[in-house]
């Protein structure tokens, strides 16, 4: 566990945020740039050309399409990416080829320099912050920060870390989460879960559309009290590994349950954009069931209101009919 | 049953509703007796709070008979007569352990929503929104109360209703106000807003040993209430310049405590009514800050103002300078209604307050709608109304 040693040694004190750093932020920027971008230049290539000053001709239109196409192409694969290095590189080759694009508008007769000139010094503004973005993320990956589980995410892949803090003795919350039995009954999502000998297990959920997924997994480390960790064997529909930390909380104020997801999403990396969109991401379907451990835990059930036992918005008023079986807490957020 | 409900701006009606029932075993059911509109029903009334859905069942402050307890309720049983607490507490969290309940951390299931605003989630409340937990409320003919065994408050069958009904909010919210000045023999109070929780707040200043209190509005019978039912001193700011007066009151030191029982729609005559009204409608604010800042300005060095009108999110010119230095403390809090209702229950028993005195006007339920247009206008003197839903 060389990296948890990294990780309390007093050299490294300072706190890293492995989720959003500053660079995974600027990255986001630029994928959600990308996606704009590339919706104009598909959805109205005549008036994104007069913008830049290019003769509005059939070839510049064919020309700024592809290119949409480009940008949409690269703004999905930043967003689906936690450190999305490959794919700002690709940004900036794409910046290179709209550069020589805009050289070949200066340079013709019939296009309006003025327009063509800011458009040029947009475009190596936006370069300029791909390449450091690039270059950011690129480096700290070489850093080998990565903790083991990391280090087996392939190129599709997603990591989420969450923590709560639950008032009870780290012996009572890992003595509840090692029963995986009782994972359903706060990860609203499972369905089941039932262990199949071994440290093997079999996993049920709702995906989305309401459709049911299934997978097997395996327990690759548990150190009572401590630590559990666990990865879906290989040909499972969701690939993923994950680890749960138990952790007493500094002045005795119970224990830090500290949890980190690697996954590559169903629906590739489109699903995992598309999750984003409608909320639906893990990080917060993680955070909200850490929330729900942390209600079943203090209070013995989860907090439940007249509207938040549907899925879906719902006004204020008592159910018509409730058994807790027909209504789960929300699944779409 | 009935219940009124929110549907828009403006627009609340009293609908046919299903019956609440118990979602978990720490639940209660109430069938309620008596409940009241509350100042801040009027922020949702008036489009202030955001997260409302058409339907939402509103009301805070409710009691009555529980006519059915969840397995995990021993302390209830059918046939109790309770008073109900407006915040939602599990009781056993770090907030509600340390005595903060209405800021426990397991009572609101959408939390998430709370968090985006805030940077971390109250607790949930009965008919506030759905960032609030979206609980249906107690303006209806039927409740369900969750955390049963934390919450409700057992009332003597001598006092009546009317005298115990405001424990679930308004009473033990201007008490709150109250209590976080930490009142020194001698100090004098100064509370904006005599509505009834600057009533109870100037009430609760009395009780507590404050030496004098001043209350401020605009509207005559609110001042008159003050003085005559509370024994306060009274400034009317459309007819007088507050801080001047408070200056002369004392002798140039300013009141020692200062109560904001205004909260975010406060109104001000003339330009600086007018600055903050315009930047609220074009959402470059979102609270209008106007009683805040006045108590802030008037406050004695080393003072606490102390803020229990409702506020929802930001505001503009706030007098930071003013705060950092002349050692002023701000304290402020939804009130822990938890905490305070048995010794003010208490307090009732022994005759020294007799909160019924806010109560202007009874309704049914089902007038609801005309009780909300009434008492947003303050027509026909309107203070307080207590509805009755059988």
């Amino acid at each position: 566990m060389a990296t948890q040693a990294i990780r309390h040694s007093e050299q490294s004190r300072e706190y890293r945020n492995e989720g959003n750093g500053q660079e995974e932020r600027l990255a986001n920027g630029l994928g959600w740039f990308s996606i704009g971008l590339g919706v104009a230049e598909l959805a109205a290539p005549r008036q994104v050309a007069r913008l830049i000053g290019a003769k509005d001709e059939d070839q510049t239109i064919t020309v700024l399409r592809a290119y949409g196409i480009r940008e949409l192409a690269a703004g999905f694969g930043i967003l689906s990416q936690t450190r999305p290095a490959g794919w700002l590189w690709g940004r900036v080759a794409g910046d290179l080829l709209d550069i020589a694009s805009l050289g070949k508008t200066l340079s013709s007769d019939d296009s309006n320099r003025g327009r063509a000139l800011a458009a040029t010094a947009a475009v190596l503004g936006v370069t300029a912050l791909d390449v450091h973005c690039a270059q950011q993320l690129s480096r700290s990956a070489d850093r080998g920060e990565m903790t083991e589980d990391r280090a087996r995410t392939s190129e599709g892949g997603k990591e989420v870390r969450k923590t709560i803090i639950i008032d009870r003795s780290p012996e009572e919350v890992y003595s509840f989460w090692h029963d995986f039995s009782n994972l359903p009954s706060f990860m609203r999502h499972l369905e089941s879960v039932q262990t199949t000998g071994g440290n093997r297990s079999h996993w049920k959920a709702k995906g989305l559309a309401g459709k049911t997924v299934e997978w097997d997994a395996e327990v690759t480390d548990d150190q009572p009290n401590s630590r559990i960790a666990w990865r879906s064997l290989q040909g499972s529909d969701v690939q993923h590994s994950g680890t749960v930390r138990f952790e007493q909380a500094p002045g005795g104020r119970g224990t830090l349950v500290r949890v980190e997801l690697s996954y590559s999403p169903p629906g590739g990396a489109i699903g995992a954009t598309v999750a984003k969109l409608f909320h639906r991401e893990p990080g917060q379907q993680i955070a909200d069931d850490l929330r729900a451990l942390k209600q079943v835990m203090e209070t013995g059930e989860i907090a439940k209101s007249d509207a938040s036992i549907h899925s879906g918005m719902h006004a204020a008023q008592p159910p018509e009919t409730y058994s807790p079986r027909s209504m789960s807490a929300r699944s779409g957020r | 049953m009935r219940a009124n409900c929110w549907m828009g701006k403006h627009d609340v009606r009293v609908e046919q509703v299903p019956d609440p029932k118990i979602l978990n075993d720490r639940d209660a059911i109430v069938r309620i007796t008596s409940t009241a509109i509350c100042g801040s029903d009027l922020h949702l009334y008036n489009g202030y709070v955001p997260s409302m859905e058409k339907g939402d069942v509103l009301g805070h402050e409710f009691m009555g008979e529980v006519v059915e307890v969840g397995r995990g309720v021993n302390n209830l049983k059918k046939g109790d007569r309770v008073v109900v607490p407006f915040p939602i507490a599990c009781g056993s969290c770090f907030s509600c352990k340390k005595g903060l309940f209405s800021v426990c951390e397991n009572s609101n299931p959408n939390a998430w929503m709370a968090e985006k605003m805030w940077g971390h989630s109250p607790a949930g409340i009965f008919g506030y929104s759905h960032m609030l937990g979206g609980y249906a409320g107690g303006q209806a003919e039927y409740a369900r109360v969750p955390y049963a065994d934390v919450g409700p408050l057992k009332v003597p069958e001598e006092l009546s209703d009317e005298q115990v009904l405001f424990l679930s909010d308004i009473f033990p919210t201007g008490y709150m106000g109250a209590d976080m000045c930490n009142i020194q023999p001698g100090d004098t109070i100064a509370v904006w807003g005599c509505g009834p929780v600057g009533q109870f707040a100037m009430k609760s200043a009395y009780l507590l040993g404050a030496e004098r209190v001043i209350g401020i509005d605009r509207f005559p019978e609110r001042l008159r209430m003050a003085r005559e039912k509370v024994g306060a001193e009274t400034l009317n700011y459309e007819e007088v310049d507050v801080r001047e007066a408070l200056s002369e009151m004392t002798g140039g030191r300013g009141p020692d405590s200062c109560i904001d029982a205004v909260g975010l729609e406060a109104h001000a005559p003339g330009l600086l009514g007018a600055y903050d009204k315009a930047k609220q409608a074009v959402r470059l604010e979102t609270d209008r800050p106007i009683a805040l800042r006045q108590a802030i300005m008037s406050c004695r060095n080393g003072g606490t103002v102390s803020v229990i009108g409702v506020y929802g999110g930001f505001i503009d010119k706030f007098p930071m300078g003013a705060i950092v230095n002349r050692s002023l403390t701000i304290k402020s809090g939804q009130c822990h209604v938890q905490h305070y209702m048995r010794p003010l229950l208490e307090r009732i028993r022994k005759g020294e307050i007799d909160p019924s005195f806010v109560i202007t006007h009874r309704m049914k339920l089902d007038d609801a709608p005309e009780g909300f247009a009434k008492f947003l206008e303050k027509q026909d003197d309107c203070i307080k109304i207590v509805l009755k839903p059988h």
